[in-house]
């Protein structure tokens, strides 16, 4: 349940952009969801819409519409791309709670499977971005 | 856009300070100085949280002898209480797993962390930082504004060379600086207090080196009645807490 944390971050970072473009209301928001953060989306999606009640710009029901990102890993030692995806299932359920929990520790516990350097990079997918609000002014 | 940045006000809005332990250099003792100072507090009866933000080498879990432990997931993740203090550390994700982190991975597990831990209400935070002014010293500068500073450094001058940096750049960004502790001291000079007198900082005082300290790592208890804990509240004992 720590969805609910992010989908906090997610409801204030809206309304704090309402407010800079001083919009009445909130009509649509657009987020990403990455991969790696591996986020249960009905938990999130429940909790995004607890917590748009009683906000100020007031954010319409159902405004959210979640989209998944795929992940892009790159290796920077060898040039090798792939998908978290593709590496999940060697990964036991500990290790797997640490990324959902924190993204950046999939540098810990995996490697690029073709040269088995930990030095790549999340090029995509790494967890929730808020990605675009509309509203009426 | 990045959202987490909105919530951290609000996660840590009830924690009433933020001490951060800092210094240029590393193995002078922040680790130490941390985990003793919310030893100290706690046992003063305030509530104390402790964040270990050394990602590459965290050290305050070994001192307070923190082991199967984790987080509980409610809302956010709440930390495990040990010995009296909410405890949070990237040890819980890493399982003690060599940590190869580029800057940008520094500065997204910090405001992941920041973002999604629930510290609760508390009177302290105390944060054990890595060495340097690198992005670590920088986001809590950021992202933590009620920061206070207390600096460690050994008597060495080759310590103080980088300690000096350091004050120097939270002076010049006018961070509340508690002043400077010079740890592991062996002989009398008056070195290191001229050197941060000098800078306009309050030298707090010397702990000795204590050749016994580490019979005490890993139990709090022990911790407690070291030497090295006598020195660390007398030196206390000249700021406000
Ligand atoms: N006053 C002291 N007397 C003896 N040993 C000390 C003292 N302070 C710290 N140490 C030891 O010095 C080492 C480095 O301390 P640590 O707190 O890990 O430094 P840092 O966090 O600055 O890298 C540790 O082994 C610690 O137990
Ligand atoms: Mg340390
Ligand atoms: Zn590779």
């Amino acid at each position: 349940m720590h969805e609910w944390a992010l989908a906090e971050s997610i409801v204030m970072a809206a309304v704090d952009e309402a407010r800079k473009e001083k919009l009445k209301s909130i009509t649509q928001v657009t987020i990403f969801i990455g991969e790696l953060q591996q986020i249960e989306k009905e938990i999130f999606l429940f909790a995004l819409n607890e917590l748009s009640k009683s906000q100020k710009p007031s954010i319409k029901k159902d405004a959210f519409i979640l989209k998944t990102e795929k992940s892009m890993l790159l290796c920077k030692n060898c040039g090798n791309t792939w998908k978290f995806s593709d590496m999940k299932k060697k990964l036991n359920e500990a290790e797997s709670e640490s990324i959902h929990f924190i993204p950046e520790v999939v540098f810990v516990h995996t490697r690029c499977p073709r040269c088995g350097s930990p030095d790549f990079e999340i090029t995509k997918g790494r967890g929730v971005v808020l990605s675009s609000i509309t509203g009426v002014r | 856009m990045e959202p987490r940045t909105s919530v951290i006000e609000k996660r840590l809005k009830h924690i009433n300070r933020i001490i951060a332990v800092a210094s240029g250099k590393g193995g002078v003792g922040k680790s130490m100085v941390a985990s003793s100072l919310a030893l100290y507090l706690s046992q003063k009866g305030y509530k104390v949280g402790l964040l270990d933000l050394d990602l590459y080498g965290p050290s305050s879990h070994i001192i307070l002898g923190v082991k199967n432990q984790f987080p509980t997931e409610e809302k956010g993740i709440i930390p495990p209480v040990v010995h009296g203090i909410s405890f949070m550390s990237i040890v819980y994700f890493t399982e003690e797993k060599p940590s190869p982190f580029r800057g940008v991975d520094i500065s997204n597990i910090i405001l992941e962390l920041l973002a999604i831990t629930q510290w609760g209400c508390l009177d302290f935070l105390i944060i054990d930082m890595p060495p340097g002014i690198g992005d670590e010293t920088l986001d809590v500068i950021r992202y933590m504004k009620k920061s206070e500073f207390l600096v460690v450094t050994t008597p060495s001058k080759v310590a103080m060379g980088a300690v000096g940096k350091l004050l120097r750049i939270l002076l010049e960004l006018k961070k509340p600086l508690l002043g400077v502790i010079e740890n592991m001291t062996m002989t009398d000079s008056s070195f290191i207090q001229q050197e941060v007198k000098r800078l306009h900082v309050r030298y707090l005082g010397n702990i000795d080196f204590d050749t016994v300290l580490e019979d005490s790592i890993g139990d709090p208890d022990r911790l407690v009645q070291t030497q090295m804990m006598k020195d660390l509240s007398r030196t206390l004992q000249n700021i406000k807490l």
